[in-house]
């Protein structure tokens, strides 16, 4: 007999039922629709036991790594731990060890936590502060690379995180809250083009993807193309021009949106949707990992999947403002 | 006035008895479906006369249902029901959503099918049982006689 465990519900399945069929049997809450397996409304996440494959078929990689599976169409036929979202993400204190301004507007903090917090890079964490404002950051760092977590912080005028961020010192502590995020690279294609576009700090997660894949042998061509308004804002440049001298496999290209008066010659004006339409307009049987700007990510996400790149392969991290 | 559940469960009940696969079947099922909603959507997106109907969709969710549609009119199992239908596009039919756009979705379908191999007369089929939930979408049926 199988027995399935979601929060407080414990069921033991009865034969010929999906996982989802037990659940609601029990009485416990999980949104469902087409019951076919295919608008991914019954989502759920296994925390513990291996869910029949049959359920995790047409859903991302990064989906199916962290054990996510289409209840309606899983038969309950092994013992699984249940989780309906991601809220269950370990909670940890982490102390600061750097803090650094990598240009105007955006600081760089480096971050050891007390205990071990497994992640995947271009995973994102979330800031607590005593009070409860709480804040999401990307994870630039890699865990088999770096010792510590390293997070981009945009600095905003009248930011109330980033403000408080910017004034804390080496061996202040933090609360923190995740990982969560779907947006990361899983091995098993090596030779697949990956294409990496970020505004920003958009860069954060990218940063740490880019170095994750060549960590894990991806072999394919990696194309990072980052973008700020004026080419002040851009950072790391030095960083990822001798990372693709070091790497041939690796192109990076910047992009400032307006012409400065110290426009760096390394610096294109360009928007990032003129560069994909002219450059990369034909994007079948790529990667695409989208990160920053909300409203630039959706644009771009559609961009790429008309120029041919698969749904599954287009893994995006909106980056939603915070309300003031 | 047609229930699409009604269709959607002949079509599977004369899939069981008879040795005929379904158009589902024949293409290769989930996983050539995955394949299909691909092809349709793109073509969606990339035609002017329907493309503002989508500015504002989440697309993977947009994709998800697209596979419902898709499996369900080529005979594959499906849950759908005309309310489905009915509630998924009357916030459009606001924006002018009408006979016309009803038929690009059912030419693109057309399209699709062809190009993963359907026959003319499968396709014929499939747009026939499309065209039975034009009602719906637009709003036009009879809510209480739905499931």
């Amino acid at each position: 007999m199988a027995r399935l465990t979601l929060g407080d519900h414990v069921v033991d399945a009865q034969p010929g039922e999906t996982v989802l069929t037990a659940l609601l049997r029990a009485g416990a809450t999980v949104p469902s629709s087409c019951r076919a397996g295919a608008c991914q409304s019954c989502l759920l996440r296994a925390t513990a036991g291996v869910p029949n494959p049959i359920g995790q078929q047409g859903l991302k990689d990064s989906l199916r790594e962290r054990g996510y599976f289409l209840s309606c169409i899983t038969p309950a036929d092994c013992d699984l731990g249940l989780s309906t979202t991601d809220s269950d993400g370990l909670q940890v204190r982490a102390e600061l060890r750097e803090s650094v301004l990598l240009s105007d507007s955006v600081l760089r903090l480096r971050l050891v936590p007390e205990r071990d917090l497994p992640y995947r890079a271009g995973q994102f964490i979330n800031i607590q502060r005593d009070d409860g404002l709480t804040r999401s950051y990307s994870l630039a760092s890699v865990p088999s690379q770096d010792s510590f977590l390293e997070l981009h912080v945009r600095l905003y005028p009248h930011g109330r995180m980033s403000g408080w961020l910017r004034t804390l010192s080496p061996g202040d502590v933090l609360s923190l809250r995740g990982p969560a995020g779907e947006c990361f690279y899983v091995a098993g294609r090596p030779e697949q083009p990956l294409l990496l576009i970020g505004s920003g700090t958009g860069l954060a997660p990218l940063w740490g993807i880019l170095r994750d894949a060549l960590g894990q042998g991806h072999k394919g061509p990696i194309v990072l193309l980052h973008a700020s308004r004026i080419a002040q804002g851009l950072y790391y440049q030095d960083e990822l021009h001798a990372l693709a001298q070091a790497q041939p496999q690796v192109r990076y290209q910047a992009f400032a949106l307006e012409p400065s008066a110290q426009q760096p010659p390394t610096v294109q004006v360009a928007s990032l949707t003129d560069v994909l339409l002219q450059q990369y307009p034909k994007l079948a049987g790529f990667r695409v990992f989208l990160c920053g700007d909300p409203q630039l990510v959706q644009t771009l996400r559609r961009l790429v999947f008309l120029a041919g790149a698969s749904r599954r392969d287009i893994l995006a991290d909106a980056f939603l403002p915070a309300s003031a | 006035m047609h229930n699409i559940r009604s269709h959607a469960d002949e079509q599977a009940e004369s899939n069981t008895k008879g040795d005929e696969m379904s158009l589902y079947e024949e293409l290769g099922g989930a996983a050539a479906f995955d394949t299909a909603v691909e092809i349709f959507y793109r073509k969606m997106l990339s035609d002017d006369r329907v493309a503002r109907f989508f500015s504002d969709v989440d697309m993977d969710r947009q994709m998800a249902k697209q596979k419902a549609f898709l499996t369900m009119v080529c005979g594959g199992p499906n849950h759908y029901t005309g309310r489905d239908m009915r509630t998924a596009h009357a916030k459009l039919l606001q924006h002018g959503l009408n006979d016309s756009h009803v038929d690009v979705v059912i030419e693109h379908l057309g399209s699709t099918l062809r190009e993963l191999g359907a026959k003319d007369e499968q396709i014929a089929q499939v747009a026939a049982l499309a065209n039975s939930v034009r009602d719906a979408v637009l709003s036009r049926d009879k809510p209480a006689e739905q499931v």
